[in-house]
Parts: C-alpha cells; sequence; structure tokens
C-alpha cells in the first residue's frame, strides 16, 4: 500500500482540516466578484451567457461535494446520481404537470434531501474508500434505472425529456438565456450564503468535529449518525436543484446526460477548486467547463491526453487547487502593502 | 441625452443606407450567417471522446472530404470552412457545442451531428434558431417529421423501415415461424423493436415466442443466447451492435442453434463483425444493406471504390478501410455537397432547406445499385431503401429487390 492508499484509507488524513474562517472569501472580495457577476451578462453574447449560467450551476454541484468532503469529510462518487433526481424532478412536473419551472426548484430540492438523507443511513456503516465506492454504485445505477420500462411514461425512457425554456416574467426586456442567468445567480447566491452560514453555525461546526476526528467528536457529544446523513442530505438537496437548472439550462434531460463520467467531473472540480473551500467550487467549476474545451483547440485527437497533462500539471504545482492561488495571492497583495 | 439621440439617428440612417447599398450590389447573391462569396462555414458534433469515440472516424473522413472538395475549387467557387467539435456524446455537452457553432462560431448549419441522444437534445434549439440540422447521424425513425421540426432532416435507412423489411419477408416466407428476439436495452434497440413489431402488425404477439434485452455495459451476452435457444425458437432476430453481434454468431454455433438467423445492418460489417465470428458459422445469416462494404472482395474493381480508396489515399492515409463508418462518412458528405450545390448563390438556411428536401433520384457514389436519395416537402428520410443480403462463402450475396420501407416519424 503506498503513502496515498494509506492516508485514504485511514479516512479523515486526505481531507486537510480547513479552519472555518478559510474556508470563505472576505467581503469585500465577495462583493466585488457578486458585481461582476451582476454586470458582465449585459456585454456579452448569449452563448457566453449560457456557459456562465453553466458554470454557476456546476459550481453549486460541487459546492454541494464540497461540503460533504471539505465540511463531513464523507467522499461521495455518487454526486450525479442526486443531481439526476433533482434534473428528472424538474422536468417531470415541468413536462407532465404543467408546474411553473421556479416552483419545481424547492421540490427538487426536498426530494434529493431525503434521498440523500437515507442514503445517508447506509452509508454510515462505511467510511473512506468504501463509502466513495458505494456511492459510485449509486451513480452508475442511476441512468440504467431512469431507462425502467415502468417509468418510462414519465422518464421519456432512453429518448429522455424535452423542457420548455422559460421566458422572463413581467414582459421584462431581456432574453430567455439573460433570464435564466440572472435567475440562477440569485439561486446560487442564495444556497451560497446558506452554505457559509451553515459551516459557521452549531451544524458546520459539528461536521468539521466528525471530519477531525470522529471519536473526540462523539465523546463532546455530537450526535455523529446524526450530522454525517444530515450533510449526505444537505448536499444531495443542492446537488439536486442544480440539477433541476441544469435541466432548464440545457433544456433536454437524458440518462445518458448523467453517468458515472458527470460524478467524477464534479469530484475533479472539488479537488481543482480546493477541499473544503466554498468559493473555489466555482473555479473547478470553471475548469471542468473550460479546460476540455481549451484541450480539443489544442488536439483534437488528444484532448484525453492533453486534458490529463493539464490536470496532472494542476495537481503537481497546486496540489490544494484554486485555494492555494488564492491563498498566495493574498500574501502577495499583503507583502506590497507593507512595502 | 438629446446628443446621444442624435447620433444614433444619423447611425441608423447611415446604416438603412450601408444595407440598401449592398442589397442592390448583391442582387443575385443571398447569404445567411456563416456564408459569403469565399466561404460556407459548416458546423459538426462529434464523439471524439467517450463511449461513441468509435465513430468519430465519420467527423475525420468528413473532414478529409471537405480538404479534397476545396482543393479541386470548393462549391460554386466557395471553400468550405468544417468545424467540428467533441460532444464525448453527452447531451448537454451536445447543447454547450450546438450554441457555440450557431452562436459564436456563427455556422451557416450543423451537418451530420451524431447520435440520438446528443441530436435529440438540440432539435427544439435548433427549430427554434431556425438553423438546418441537415443529416443527422442517427437511424431513429423521430427525424423524419418535417410538420414539427421543419428544419431537423435524418440521413440514412431508418430503424424501423429496416425490421419492417424482416418482418415483411417472414410474413411471405415462414409464416408459421416461431421468432427469438433479442435487442440491446436503448433507444437504438427498441426503434428496431418497434419496427418488426408493427411489420409483423397482428401476428406479432402469436408469433414472437421471446424478447429479451441485454445492456450495453454487459461483458458478453452467452447467457441471454442459451435463454433464447431453450424456447426452440426457429427464427432469431438479433438486434446488437457490432461486438455482441460477433459474440451471439459464435455461441450459435458452440450450441449447435441453427435459427434463420437476421442480423441488422449496424451489424453487417464483415471486418468487424463476421471475420471475427468465423466465417463458417455465419453462413446463411439475412441483413440488409445500402452501400458498398468496402470489406467485401465483389467491388474490388468497382469504379465507385476505386475513386474512394484515391481518396483516402490523398487525403486521409490513415483510415481503417474495413471501417464501415468512412464509407459512410464519404457518403454522408456528398449528400451535403449536393445540396450546397443546387444551393447555387442563394445560401439562406431556408434555401439550403427547400434544396435538401427536393433531392431527386441523387446516387452519391457508394451506394448500393439501384439504392437513391429522395427527399421532398413531406419525405425528410432522405435514404429508405435498402437490399436484403445473404452470407454465402466469405461475403454478403445480394438478392431480391431493392426494397422500401418508408416510415414517418
Amino acid at each position: 500500500m503506498s503513502a496515498a492508499e494509506e492516508a485514504i484509507a485511514e479516512g479523515h488524513e486526505a481531507v486537510e482540516a480547513v479552519p472555518k474562517r478559510a474556508m470563505t472569501l472576505g467581503t469585500g472580495t465577495s462583493l466585488v466578484v457578486l458585481a461582476a457577476l451582476l454586470v458582465v451578462p449585459m456585454f456579452v453574447k448569449n452563448f457566453i451567457i449560457f456557459q456562465m449560467t453553466m458554470l454557476l450551476i456546476y459550481g453549486l454541484a460541487v459546492l454541494a461535494l464540497n461540503i460533504l468532503t471539505g465540511g463531513s469529510g464523507q467522499f461521495s462518487l455518487g454526486q450525479s446520481a442526486f443531481y439526476a433526481v433533482g434534473a428528472y424532478t424538474s422536468a417531470v412536473l415541468m413536462e407532465h404537470a404543467n408546474i411553473n419551472y421556479a416552483l419545481t426548484i424547492p421540490v427538487s430540492a426536498v426530494i434529493c434531501f431525503g434521498f440523500g438523507y437515507l442514503f445517508g443511513k447506509p452509508a454510515l456503516r462505511l467510511s473512506g474508500i468504501y463509502l466513495a465506492l458505494a456511492t459510485f454504485a449509486l451513480a452508475t445505477a442511476m441512468p440504467q434505472l431512469l431507462k425502467l420500462n415502468f417509468l418510462e411514461h414519465w422518464t421519456g425512457g432512453v429518448q429522455g425529456l424535452v423542457v420548455t425554456k422559460p421566458d422572463a416574467p413581467f414582459g421584462l426586456p431581456m432574453s430567455q438565456d439573460m433570464w435564466l442567468y440572472y435567475f440562477t445567480l440569485a439561486v446560487t447566491v442564495a444556497i451560497y450564503i446558506f452554505s457559509v452560514n451553515l459551516l459557521r453555525s452549531r451544524s458546520g461546526r459539528a461536521f468539521m468535529a466528525i471530519r477531525d476526528n470522529e471519536i473526540a467528536a462523539s465523546s463532546m457529544g455530537v450526535n455523529v449518525a446524526l450530522y454525517k446523513t444530515l450533510a449526505f442530505g444537505v448536499s444531495a438537496g443542492i446537488t439536486g436543484v442544480a440539477g433541476s437548472l441544469g435541466a432548464i439550462a440545457v433544456q433536454f434531460v437524458a440518462p445518458d446526460s448523467y453517468t458515472i463520467t458527470l460524478a467524477i467531473s464534479l469530484f475533479l472540480g472539488m479537488v481543482v477548486g480546493g477541499v473544503g473551500w466554498l468559493p473555489g467550487s466555482f473555479v473547478g467549476a470553471a475548469f471542468i467547463i473550460f479546460v476540455p474545451n481549451m484541450a480539443e483547440s489544442i488536439s483534437k485527437g488528444l484532448s484525453g491526453a492533453v486534458f490529463g497533462v493539464l490536470l496532472f500539471l494542476v495537481i503537481y504545482l497546486v496540489p490544494h487547487g484554486a485555494r492555494q492561488v488564492a491563498i498566495f495571492g493574498q500574501q502577495l497583495v499583503g507583502k506590497l502593502r507593507k512595502n | 441625452m438629446p446628443a446621444i439621440r442624435v447620433r444614433l439617428g444619423a447611425f441608423s440612417a447611415a446604416l438603412v443606407l450601408a444595407v440598401a447599398v449592398s442589397t442592390t450590389a448583391s442582387a443575385q447573391k443571398k447569404y445567411d450567417t456563416g456564408a459569403s462569396d469565399t466561404e460556407i462555414k459548416i458546423g459538426n458534433i462529434m464523439p471524439y471522446s467517450g463511449p461513441a469515440s468509435a465513430y468519430g472516424v465519420i467527423g475525420k473522413t468528413e473532414e478529409a472530404f471537405f480538404r479534397k472538395v476545396n482543393a479541386e475549387g470548393g462549391v460554386n467557387g466557395r471553400k468550405i470552412n468544417f468545424v467540428t467539435y467533441d460532444d464525448a456524446y453527452s447531451p448537454p455537452k451536445t447543447v454547450e457545442q450546438a450554441r457555440k457553432l450557431v452562436e459564436s462560431d456563427e455556422v451557416l448549419l450543423i451537418f451530420n451531428s451524431l447520435g440520438t441522444p446528443p441530436n435529440s437534445a438540440i432539435q427544439k434549439y435548433m427549430n427554434q434558431k431556425k438553423v438546418p440540422q441537415l443529416f443527422v447521424a442517427t437511424g431513429a425513425t423521430k427525424w423524419n417529421d418535417p410538420q414539427n421540426f421543419p428544419w431537423t432532416m435524418g440521413w440514412q435507412p431508418n430503424y424501423q423501415s429496416e425490421t419492417i423489411i424482416y418482418a415483411k419477408y417472414i410474413l411471405k416466407n415462414k409464416p408459421d415461424a416461431k421468432i427469438a428476439v433479442l435487442y440491446q436495452n436503448d433507444d437504438y434497440g427498441k426503434d428496431y423493436l418497434k419496427g418488426f413489431k408493427d411489420g409483423l402488425g397482428a401476428k406479432a404477439a402469436s408469433m414472437i415466442v421471446i424478447e429479451d434485452s441485454y445492456e450495453v455495459s454487459e461483458p458478453t451476452i452467452d447467457s441471454h443466447i442459451v435463454r433464447l435457444k431453450a424456447t426452440g425458437a426457429d427464427v432469431f432476430m438479433n438486434i446488437t451492435t457490432p461486438k455482441f453481434a460477433a459474440q451471439a454468431i459464435k455461441k450459435n454455433a458452440e450450441l449447435g442453434w441453427k435459427p434463420l438467423h437476421f442480423l441488422n445492418n449496424v451489424s453487417g460489417s464483415i471486418g468487424s463483425v463476421i471475420k471475427p465470428a468465423g466465417f463458417e458459422n455465419a453462413q446463411g445469416i439475412i441483413s440488409s444493406q445500402y452501400f458498398k462494404d468496402p470489406t467485401d472482395a465483389q467491388w474490388k474493381n468497382d469504379p465507385a471504390m476505386i475513386a474512394w480508396n484515391e481518396f483516402l489515399d490523398k487525403y486521409y492515409p490513415e483510415a481503417n478501410r474495413a471501417d464501415a463508418s468512412v464509407m459512410y462518412g464519404y457518403i454522408v458528405s456528398q449528400g451535403l455537397v449536393h445540396v450546397l450545390k443546387a444551393c447555387g448563390d442563394n445560401l439562406t438556411r431556408e434555401n439550403i432547406m427547400k434544396q435538401a428536401a427536393s433531392i431527386k433520384d441523387f446516387e452519391p457514389a457508394g451506394l448500393l445499385p439501384g439504392v437513391k436519395v429522395n427527399t421532398s416537402a413531406t419525405d425528410f428520410a432522405p435514404l429508405s431503401q435498402l437490399q436484403l443480403i445473404r452470407f454465402k462463402g466469405e461475403h454478403w450475396e445480394r438478392f431480391g429487390e431493392v426494397l422500401s420501407g418508408d416510415v414517418g416519424g
């Protein structure tokens, strides 16, 4: 067993203990980023707006995984399953029951929370790589479950479902893409604030105590079973919301959209963004959206290999991902100020 | 704000003037985004990576073919600029790439994007944007729907029409057959199965003794074949992709099960299916074809095959000539060039669809003798003819007439 495998097998060392203050950006920086996110869409093409929407959506999904792994120290390769459940919930409600798209999102959140919470129950007995394997099984099973005959009437089977894209309400003079972007941005900001507060709260401290040392946490009176399943539930709920938004933005759901590849991409996004650093989730999402395109433009035949090399460079040069870059930047600014 | 308003007014006046001048200057020539005097920009989406990456060869062949067209002077003097992207067969990625092609690269049309789920994902978008989604590379039946999707058109004979032809053959030649069906559990398999049942009509329920499906992720289908044999069926409808088709043929021989074996043409390749399964095991299998199998010795001196080999030698020397996808890409590219030529100097999206919907008896090099491309305003299925073939010795033998199995979407 190599050193890396040992680190994972023992469970908690692979996730570095992140102090809760280091999990977020400063208020000033956050406001600048938010202002940029609000203003940029007014000056770019619809296609770029669509890509930014996808960035926010994948960012949310990575954020959800970050709460689970960075917060409570549990691994998951099954996020694509929760994402699929969210996407299908919205699609089915919108297309078969004619429910307004905005109302389907809380429904997805609740259903996915329940699903994640229930899945978290058996997962309690597993940790480290074994948990990763169990969730992996969930991710591989999901696309086939969606194809099941008796669900086909609702899910459209292998053909999938086409979703109608919503128009801007109240006759607002903006394109569908721009409206959806602002809608997604509002949901994202709300969930981001919720997540930051969650990790700063009593529950968040309990998550982190479990992550750092389960035995110590339980001897301090933390209900380990409850908080572990709760972390799964919250993570699944947020992933479900991301899935719903994704279905509306892409206007199509099909089992082939939610394979294990998606789960691995989200995992990748989390590592690249920095495990446990919430703003990094969006950097990670940018990585999984844009770097494959870059790799393709470098070489069509070898895009996978180019992507691999780029990923390798990132992991080798900045093993803690975007967080490391951010800290470096902060120190640099600090030094410049002193001079 | 008055200053700005005045300037805006002046600007729009200038714009109107400019547009007026340019329209008079080119009264004969009409262009939409993506076309100009010197260039036609064509978009394409292929799974160069991911589970269906074997089909990426089609995109590479097309790119090589348009290089040939450009080297020979282009289409009506315009060069084809072929922009092709990878979607890894993932529908959300297809949407992203389609939007990139339409909104960022500003192509005139998207040509031969591959796969049923990816094309389903962009169909609504393409029709909303009124950008042609021309000659999609999938055999699903739903692309022939000009009423609801006037900007989407299929290409190859669809799956349902193929199995309808087999069903008709069975009803005629073996009306008391006991049929075992094996199909892949996805859109492709189910589409085939539907055509087969429709073809058998009311007798489907009594004739089909077992319907068994397998998942594409299964390593082998041997156990399915054992189950099918146990029913005592004397006709085997084999709806499987190449790897599984070879397994099925081999397992049949091992078990000594000798039903009348129908094999879908997806797996008709001699190089990648029959040869690995063993020629002696494949005798008498019935399938269908619409283009010439490059690995079939009978076409060795055929002029179309010689031209195809010359094209590959010059523009795509690394191609695997046993791969049917190379021939597929070669034929469908000719289809696009045919449409673009017919458009002349009127390269609007509307005219593209109009010309694509009025192809009459076009015979691209590579199709079987007698198979022709035909479309109309109500028929968006360019190829719908097939020829039955039977395996004998080391190649397919054509028999009977070219059959048509037109089905609407």
